[in-house]
């Protein structure tokens, strides 16, 4: 063997030059694919670059106006009520103390310091829950939709542990008997005992061309669109309120902004 | 070869009952179908049935994930018609009877899928 310096960085960045071009492409393909067939979104499907939820909680007047949001989001992913602890929430209620720490002061007005503050997943930027999963069964989407793969969940539950604002429950017990029987939505499914779940932004609903279960329950009340894009509803609220989001300081840049 | 008649004897029962899976095909039952319940009134399933029958297990796998990580939910087959990714309500819309088509098969071949601790299996079917 007698190889120059020279032969050897050319075949060297020949190789470099054919891995990083995409001639050797065509073989990874190949290889990950499985079904003859092609996939793509439905024709109707909605898509952003960056999915993200505004409340107007001021439209709200009592608790009880959150009750069917929270009541269209459980019964569209077959979400259960389970008296105590162990209760599995997607949308929830909490007071402002506790759904914005570092706002609260002893001189809140009364109305703001006693209202009711829906919480659900915040679909951060930076989601600390996606770091922690050691099984990538929580990840980040291309339109910032921070998702679930049940099937990959081992209940560790880090992402409970990371996450800042309690979005995730664990599934201590089978969820069906929970559940009416038949389940509230029979084509969507329910999940089993050792599994972490949260708010998904319907991702099921908006490949289908339909707005997030709560969105269409709110009557207006909640805005849901893409913050990328200067002309949505989202955006222009933005623009036109003050508006604040939970735990900023953290750095986790929630999707989901309210307007007090 | 000492006690040569025993020891040729003993060679012969051994290598006999070595090769008995062998001889009893000969007299076992024949190829038994699962009997299996196909869809009525539709004639094709979502590709050729060869490639469902070996395939369809990990055909639900690419789906799960073209589904839920690529929010990829169209699947165009090969023969242009597009279906929804869905288990529950694609795949058990046309075999509408889970007893009688997944679970006759998968039992007669001992495999049981845990997919319906979660996933529903549709009302009507059983
Ligand atoms: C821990 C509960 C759970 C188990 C067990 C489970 N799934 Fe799922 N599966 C879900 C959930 C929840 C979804 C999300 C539905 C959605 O977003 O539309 C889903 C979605 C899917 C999808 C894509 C979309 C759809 O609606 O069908 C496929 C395909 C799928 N699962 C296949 C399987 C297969 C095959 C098995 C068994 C090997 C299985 N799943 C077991 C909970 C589960
Ligand atoms: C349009 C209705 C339809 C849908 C949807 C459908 N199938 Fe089928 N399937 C059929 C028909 C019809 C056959 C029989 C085809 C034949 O024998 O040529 C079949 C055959 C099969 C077979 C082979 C059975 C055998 O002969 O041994 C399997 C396995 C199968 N389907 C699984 C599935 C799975 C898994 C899905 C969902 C991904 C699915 N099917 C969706 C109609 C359908
Ligand atoms: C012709 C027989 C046959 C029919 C019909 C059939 N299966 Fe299967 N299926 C199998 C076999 C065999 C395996 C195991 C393959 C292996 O382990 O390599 C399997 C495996 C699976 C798996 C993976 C299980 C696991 O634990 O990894 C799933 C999911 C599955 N089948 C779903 C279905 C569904 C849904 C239907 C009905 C729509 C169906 N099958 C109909 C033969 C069949």
């Amino acid at each position: 063997m007698n190889k120059s310096r020279r032969s050897f960085l050319k075949t060297a960045g020949i190789s470099a030059f054919a891995l990083s071009s995409g001639i050797a492409e065509p073989a990874n393909e190949a290889y990950a694919k499985l079904a003859p067939g092609r996939y793509t979104r439905g024709e109707t499907a909605l898509t952003a670059k960056r999915w993200a939820m505004v409340v107007l909680t001021r439209e709200f007047k009592t608790p009880q106006d959150y009750e069917p949001l929270i009541k269209a989001c459980h019964s569209a992913h077959n979400v259960p009520d389970i008296a105590g602890r162990q209760n599995i929430k997607w949308l929830w209620l909490d007071a402002y103390a506790h759904v914005f720490p570092d706002d609260m002061n002893s001189h809140l007005d009364e109305y703001t310091r006693a209202a009711s503050y829906p919480l659900l997943c915040n679909h951060c930027s930076n989601p600390p829950c996606v770091r922690v999963c050691p099984t990538q069964a929580t990840y980040k989407m291309e339109d910032g939709i921070v998702a679930m793969d049940y099937h990959r969940c081992i209940g560790c539950r880090f992402c409970m542990a990371g996450c800042p604002y309690g979005a995730r429950s664990f599934n201590f017990m089978d969820p069906r008997p929970h559940l009416a029987n038949p389940a509230p939505n029979p084509t969507f499914p329910t999940r089993m005992s050792g599994v972490v779940e949260k708010c998904t932004f319907c991702a099921e609903r908006l490949a289908v061309g339909r707005f997030p279960a709560c969105v269409e329950a709110s009557d207006g009340r909640l805005l849901f669109g893409d913050l990328e894009n200067p002309s949505s509803d989202v955006r222009k609220a933005l623009a036109n309120n003050y508006s604040i989001r939970r735990k900023p300081s953290i750095g986790t840049q929630p999707g989901v902004y309210y307007i007090i | 070869m000492y006690n040569a008649k025993a020891v040729i004897f003993g060679i012969l029962i051994f290598v006999g009952l070595c090769a008995s899976p062998f001889w009893a095909s000969f007299i076992g039952r024949d190829y038994k179908s699962t009997d299996i319940v196909l869809p009525k009134n539709e004639k094709n399933c979502i590709e050729d049935a060869d490639f469902m029958r070996s395939q369809h297990m990990r055909l639900l796998n690419e789906w799960r994930d073209e589904a839920l990580r690529n929010e990829n939910r169209v699947y165009t087959a090969l023969d242009g018609k597009k279906w929804v990714i869905s288990l529950q309500n694609t795949c058990l819309k046309c075999h509408n009877s889970y007893e009688d088509f997944c679970q006759k098969c998968h039992v007669a071949n001992s495999v049981y899928p845990y997919c319906w601790t979660c996933h529903i299996i549709p009302k009507g079917g059983k």
